[in-house]
């Protein structure tokens, strides 16, 4: 099922939480929402669950529209909000059970189910103990039962590895990489990484406006169209090489790389690439090219750019 | 339906978990049963097989101990974070309402029923009026609705349940004694209208026998006032 936002804006009082936002997830992708702290990244999501009414703008969930088909969409849709909120004093079992009848599981499937979830989420050794016993891993697995126990096909996960340890990050990645082939999957995180690891397509929000959308690929070459090279360039004195490097045609930039002799940072102008100039011109002067790299963007480096100023 | 009845199981099982059920029930019975057996004007003071005295306390530990089963209804939910995740399921916001509404109305239900041996031992004592006992019971069912009707808007107004429980009786203690206070004081129109708000008035016509449209009007305004005002509660932290 495709999710549709457009022009979503959500307003708490004074403060747009969201602003004028639209965009689309098609089935099978795993959208990943990237976002400093109330950049408005959990109140598209509550929008989108319908628990939030928003002030302007329409959702649709494949042929179902927020406005008039709200008690279809939450059918189709696997939710873990923020701080996984759980009944503490309910066993796990009894927990999934009453999620499942909720959702209108038929009586008969609604055990097999459960056990199914209980595989899946890697819960058969606490199914019996009360919620509140479990350690924050566990009980964010029974969050992630409850979200998939109906097999929706839309899955809204709101940091769905917070306080979880590196085995069991790298067990929900697969998880969510999994099922997010057949169904459609967004996740929020604060985590770069994760979003690269595990979603097709990433969206930047700030200030409750989208800044930047898709692959971290595409990110990357957006951030940054201009090339950047790191060179170490030796048999030469390093102030002439520095100045002979700034001198060329295609070269925008250059600088020393600090802590490592005879390296140079070279940016180059728009569209061009310095690395044959380069080559060229230690030829011509006598010098010896030891090293020439690209160098990529970091994730890290394109967010902060994108969402600070 | 299926899904009021799935809300009230769990809201059911979580007061028999957390306890909250066995302590009101002792505490419902244990009071009403004082009151009524031994102690100022019982049963053996006043020498007549009724049992006005039994529904004369009822009328109080309802009052009070009806607020303390409704304050964590919404309040805990809202304080958590799982109405989240309850109003996101394919539930309407009424269907929550109702659920939490019939748990705690069953399990008045079965403290009343749990004082159904008073009234056995009471008809073995002599001739009882059977039909005012019915009324009588009939009267403390509406007025449990009442009560669990403003709680849980309390309930919704706070994520506190202190607060809750606080606003609950505050709101009930109006209806309880201070409108019957006040009619009393006022004569003519004004002092009809409070009168008609006062739920003793009410109760006592209906506990004597007699169940009058117009106190049945009376507890399903209360009670109706009470809920929509809920749903508007919970659909305005949604919309804000």
């Amino acid at each position: 099922m495709d999710i549709l936002v457009e022009n979503l804006t959500k307003i708490y009082g004074t403060q747009r939480a969201v602003d004028n936002i639209t965009f689309r997830v098609k089935t099978g992708e795993v959208l990943g929402f990237l976002g400093p702290n109330g950049a408005g990244k959990t109140t598209t999501m509550k929008a989108i669950t319908t628990y939030l009414v928003p002030n302007e703008g329409s959702i649709s969930v494949g042929q179902y529209t927020l406005k008039d088909q709200a008690e279809e969409i939450k059918k189709h849709i696997g939710y873990l909000p923020e701080n996984n909120p759980l009944y503490q004093e309910m066993p796990v079992i009894d927990y999934l059970k009453y999620v499942a009848e909720l959702q209108g599981i038929e009586k008969p499937r609604i055990r097999k189910r459960i056990l199914e979830m209980v595989r899946l989420c890697g819960l058969e050794g606490e199914k019996h103990k009360n919620i509140s016993e479990l350690s924050k891993g566990y009980k964010q697995r029974v969050g992630l039962a409850q979200a998939l126990i109906h097999d929706p096909d839309v899955l809204i996960l709101d940091e769905p590895t917070a306080g979880l340890d590196p085995n069991q990050i790298v067990e929900i990645r697969e998880l969510i990489k999994k099922i997010g082939k057949e169904k459609t999957v967004i996740l929020s995180s604060h985590i770069l990484a994760e979003v690269e690891a595990t979603c097709d397509r990433i969206l930047i929000i700030s200030k409750g406006k989208i800044v930047a959308d898709g692959t971290a690929e595409e990110l990357r070459k957006r951030a940054h169209g201009k090339e950047i090279l790191k060179v170490r360039i030796e048999d030469g004195e390093a102030n002439t090489v520095f100045t002979a490097l700034k001198n060329l045609d295609t070269v925008e930039l250059v600088d020393f790389i600090k802590n490592e002799e005879s390296s140079y940072e070279i940016q180059s102008k728009d569209g061009v690439s310095s690395r044959r100039a380069v080559f060229k011109l230690c030829v011509s002067k006598g010098w010896t090219l030891t090293g020439m790299s690209s160098i990529e963007t970091k994730l890290e480096d394109i967010f902060r750019e994108l969402t600070m100023n | 339906m299926n899904q009021i009845w799935t809300i009230a199981k769990r809201e059911l099982g979580s007061f028999f978990d957390s306890l909250m059920a066995y302590i009101m029930m002792v505490a419902f019975l244990g009071f009403s049963g004082f009151f009524t057996w031994i102690f100022g004007t019982d049963i053996f003071f006043i020498k007549q097989a009724t049992m006005q005295p039994f529904f004369g306390i009822a009328y109080w530990t309802l009052f009070f101990f009806i607020p303390a089963i409704t304050m964590r209804l919404f309040a805990e939910e809202n304080k958590s974070g799982t109405i989240e995740l309850l109003l996101t399921r394919p539930v309407t916001d009424w269907q929550v309402i109702a659920g939490k509404f019939l748990a705690t109305f069953l399990l008045i239900l079965i403290a009343l029923g749990l004082t159904l041996p008073y009234y056995i031992t009471v008809a073995s004592l002599g001739p009882v009026d059977h039909g005012s006992v019915i009324t009588g019971y009939i009267g403390l069912m509406l007025i449990s609705c009442a009560y669990i009707s403003i709680g849980l808007f309390a309930s919704s107004v706070s994520n506190n349940q202190i607060v809750a429980y606080l606003i609950a009786l505050v709101i009930g203690i109006f209806f309880h004694i201070i409108f019957d206070l006040l009619a009393s004081n006022l004569s003519g129109l004004p002092g009809e209208i409070i009168s008609f708000l006062s739920i003793s008035q009410h109760f006592e016509s209906v506990s004597r026998g007699v169940i009058d449209s117009r106190d049945l009007i009376f507890f399903f305004s209360v009670i109706f006032i009470s809920l929509i005002l809920t749903e508007m509660n919970i659909l305005k932290k949604r919309t804000a």
